[in-house]
């Protein structure tokens, strides 16, 4: 509590000075930020983010306990997957680049099929449960993957869809 | 130490349990004190309500959704009155709901829900209302909550012997209540007598969808239609409807309708009027009547004016209309659940007057009149009469059942309820209402299977009942036991505006069928966004659509540029969340309109027409997730004679 509080009165400290050196900044508000922090805390080596981590044994928690993939990518379900991603998961995951969400090319070499199933079929469970989904709500701002309600087969697509990325 | 007291504490609860629990079982006899009335009323948190009740909210115009017993309130639903919570009559896609001939109609005054019936019990499909002052007819789907279809009622004015439905919900009946010259005309007032009509319109309920459409009205004499109810079983086919004024008079009504020793009691064979208009019977004549429905794909309302409407001369068809004698401008016209009593509770009468169907039927075989009038026969008093509940109170107004063989009926000027026995009439036992009170309900009470566990009187009077809030105070509900002997008041607990008349059902049947959310998949919306793919601002000389989504937590876009000041700018919004319970609102700076409420994968619309330069925000409105207060956007408003161009992002 009493840390706590002291932090508070450091920070506030913080702001009224970083006030004053905003009227003589013309581009904006910036603050040294490394001085706001008593300790330093670790840095975030990229291996340890969780959009980062490879971990290829982990299957999450829901309905997907095991699924095989055939070797050759099935097209139509493809071209499927990406149609039900586009209605359904664009808004927060983007192509090749970090958006709200993670980047779901290459999820397969980060991560289990049923994993990422389970991610898009139960997130509300896994965001409790699973580590790496813990971890990821964390590095995504604690934005929470939606329930998007998508059934068995409509995430199935998706993660073929995700296979031609 | 603390431990000790932790044990202490939870052996004096076990203590304090069983002692209760004995209360319990002879409770009713000892009255409220020691019964638990609490218990009774008690719902723990999380757990759900064993009834639905549906109250009418009067002068607010809408209806509000209560549980029972413990008297919660779930959700207002907006129906004759404009709601800026939920943008109801305020976004593009619900004013068409609130059309009518007299154009926008943001108001009105709404009496008597009723649920949807099959077989002569209620099947939770559906909720009638009436609107009583611009007459109207709403229906409420119980899927969504929402309101999804009105109807107008042409040649009527006071709405108020309405929105009652047949055993099959073949029809939803809606009389007027002040006669009129049908068709309207400009006449002197004081050539009311012999002039003006009392129109009774049955309005076809289409079995698969519900859909609305007002098969005939019937043309009576110029009287006061006050309340109706069907019949049932053996007296199914048959609708009945109290009246008062059948003195006719166009003032002072106070006086001058209280002349006549006894009005009557207008029983109509509907089915027969049914079989002479499906022969081509009736005219059709010119009317204006607005239809709204509200589409649940499109999640728009349309609105068509009609321009017809067939109506019957009862004279025309023989047999199929009588009057059935009842003292002093009886109010509550209520059927019990076998159909065969029909109680007019006369307002002025200092009994209830009870009539049988079997002999009204014999009545009628015998031809046994005691005059007519306007040409529709008038039955003999004492040949339809099963009997009379004497002197039972003061002011009865309407009665419900219990499907044990008892009746509940109110007494407005004594304020209380009474119970009495069907068939021997007499008074079983009277519990006091504070204050006033109309209506009472009990859960199905007006149907073939009466929920008999509980009776919900509402009040029209508090005065002391609760904390003051100015001149104005709360109107109220109490609950009342009636599963004994004897009634036991278990609760008060206030309501929105003036609760008429409600209608009750068991949660079991309502709740399995409660929609979570709407699939994006299904989303048929004229300017829906499906995917974020879509998302765009368009121009169209000065009208600007955007078209927008949201999910938690941004908009796309959120940054906007190139809109101009005079410009009508369109906000379309499609909402893709897919979970249940994640609703997102928004407005923006100086809108002149109501925010908007997007469910889950529904589009809304609100128009925005911006009078100043500068950038403006719009934010989500509903707390949605932990980045609620980072649901935010711009929209830059530039000049009238700027070029910047339309452009927008998210993320850049």
């Amino acid at each position: 509590m009493k840390l706590c509080l002291r932090g508070f009165v450091f920070l506030f400290s913080l702001l009224v000075l970083s006030c004053g050196e905003k009227e003589k900044k013309k581009d904006g508000f910036s603050v040294d930020r490394t001085k706001a922090k008593t300790e330093k805390p670790k840095p975030i080596k990229s291996s340890d983010k969780a959009s980062v981590r490879v971990d290829l044994k982990t299957k999450g928690v829901g309905p997907i306990t095991s699924i095989t993939l055939e070797t050759e990518v099935n097209e139509a379900m493809a071209a499927n997957g990406k149609e039900v991603f586009d209605k359904m998961c664009l808004a927060c995951h983007r192509i090749g680049k970090k958006f709200i969400g993670p980047a779901p090319n290459k999820i397969l070499e980060r991560r289990t099929p049923e994993w990422v199933m389970n991610m898009i079929l139960n997130p509300d469970q896994m965001v409790k449960e699973d580590q790496l989904a813990k971890d990821l709500l964390i590095e995504f701002n604690g934005s929470p993957m939606a329930n998007q309600g998508l059934t068995e087969e409509q995430a199935r697509a998706v993660l073929e869809y995700f296979r031609t990325l | 130490m603390k431990k000790l007291m932790y044990c202490i504490l939870t052996l004096f609860m076990l203590v304090t349990l069983f002692i209760s629990c004995g209360n319990q079982g002879n409770g009713s006899k000892d009255g409220a004190l020691t019964s638990g009335a609490a218990e009774k009323v008690y719902v723990a948190p999380g757990e759900h309500d064993e009834y639905y009740a549906f109250i009418s909210g009067g002068f607010s115009g809408q209806m509000s959704v209560y549980g029972l017993p413990s008297g919660r309130l779930f959700k207002v639903i907006p129906v004759f009155s404009q709601d800026a919570e939920k943008a109801y009559g305020y976004n593009e896609e619900t004013k068409p709901m609130l059309n009518t001939s007299h154009g926008f109609v943001p108001w009105d005054d709404a009496h008597h829900p009723d649920i949807s019936q099959t077989n002569g019990e209620l099947d939770g499909r559906f909720v009638f209302i009436n609107g009583n002052n611009t007459p109207r007819i709403a229906k409420i789907d119980l899927t969504t909550f929402e309101t999804t279809e009105i109807i107008e009622v042409p040649n009527s004015a006071g709405n108020h012997s309405s929105s009652f439905v047949t055993e099959n919900t073949e029809y939803v009946v809606a009389g007027t209540r002040f006669s009129v010259p049908v068709p309207q005309r400009d006449m002197p007032i004081n050539e009311y007598k012999g002039n003006f009509k009392g129109a009774l319109s049955f309005i076809s309920v289409n079995p698969e969808d519900g859909g609305m459409d007002i098969k005939f009205q019937i043309i009576m004499p110029g009287f006061d239609y006050d309340l109706s109810h069907p019949g049932r079983g053996a007296s199914h086919g048959w609708f009945f409807f109290t009246t008062y004024n059948t003195e006719e008079a166009s003032s002072l009504l106070e006086v001058n309708a209280s002349q006549n020793d006894k009005d009557f009691i207008a029983a109509i064979n509907w089915k027969k009027i049914e079989e002479y208009v499906n022969n081509g019977g009736g005219k059709m004549m010119p009317a204006n009547y607005a239809h709204n429905v509200y589409d649940e794909h499109t999640h728009t309302a349309t609105s068509t004016m009609k321009k017809e409407v067939l109506v019957v001369n009862p004279t025309e068809v023989p047999g199929a209309i009588y009057f059935l004698p009842t003292p002093k401008s009886p109010h509550g016209c209520d059927v019990d659940p076998s159909g065969e009593y029909i109680v007019g509770n006369g307002k002025l009468s200092a009994d209830l007057t009870v009539h049988s169907f079997t002999k009204m039927l014999a009545a009628i075989e015998g031809e046994k009149y005691d005059g007519e009038a306007y040409g529709i026969p008038i039955l003999n008093f004492e040949d339809v009469l099963a009997g009379t509940v004497s002197q039972p109170g003061l002011g009865p107004l309407h009665t419900e059942f219990d499907g044990k063989g008892n009746a509940y009926t109110t007494f407005f000027i004594s304020s209380e309820v009474v119970k009495w026995k069907l068939g021997t009439w007499e008074v079983v036992d009277r519990q006091p209402c504070y204050y006033s009170v109309g209506h009472l309900m009990i859960p199905g009470g007006n149907s073939r299977k009466p929920f008999g566990k509980y009776v919900l009187a509402m009040n029209k009077i508090t005065k002391d009942r609760y904390l003051p809030t100015g001149p104005e105070v709360t109107q109220s509900a109490q609950l009342y036991d009636i599963s004994g002997e004897k009634m036991e008041l278990l609760l008060d607990f206030p309501t929105v505006g003036e609760p008429h008349y409600a209608a009750g059902i068991a949660a079991d049947i309502v709740k399995k069928n409660s929609k979570k959310i709407y699939k994006l998949d299904e989303n048929k919306h004229k300017y829906a966004t499906l995917s974020d793919n879509d998302v765009r601002v368009e121009r169209n000389g000065k009208e600007v659509h955007i078209y927008m989504t949201m999910i938690r937590s941004h908009f796309n876009p959120d940054n906007i540029e190139g809109v101009k000041v005079g410009d009508k700018v369109y906000f379309h919004i499609t909402n893709h969340e897919q979970d249940y319970d994640v609703p997102h609102g928004v407005s923006v700076i100086g809108a002149n309109t109501s925010e908007l409420l997007i469910m889950p994968g529904q589009t809304e619309s609100f128009i925005w027409e911006p009078k100043q330069v500068g950038v403006w925000p719009f934010y989500c409105t509903d707390f949605c997730s932990a980045l609620h207060q980072e649901m935010q956007g711009y929209i830059r408003v530039s000049p009238a004679n700027s070029n910047i161009k339309l452009s927008w992002s998210l993320g850049e």
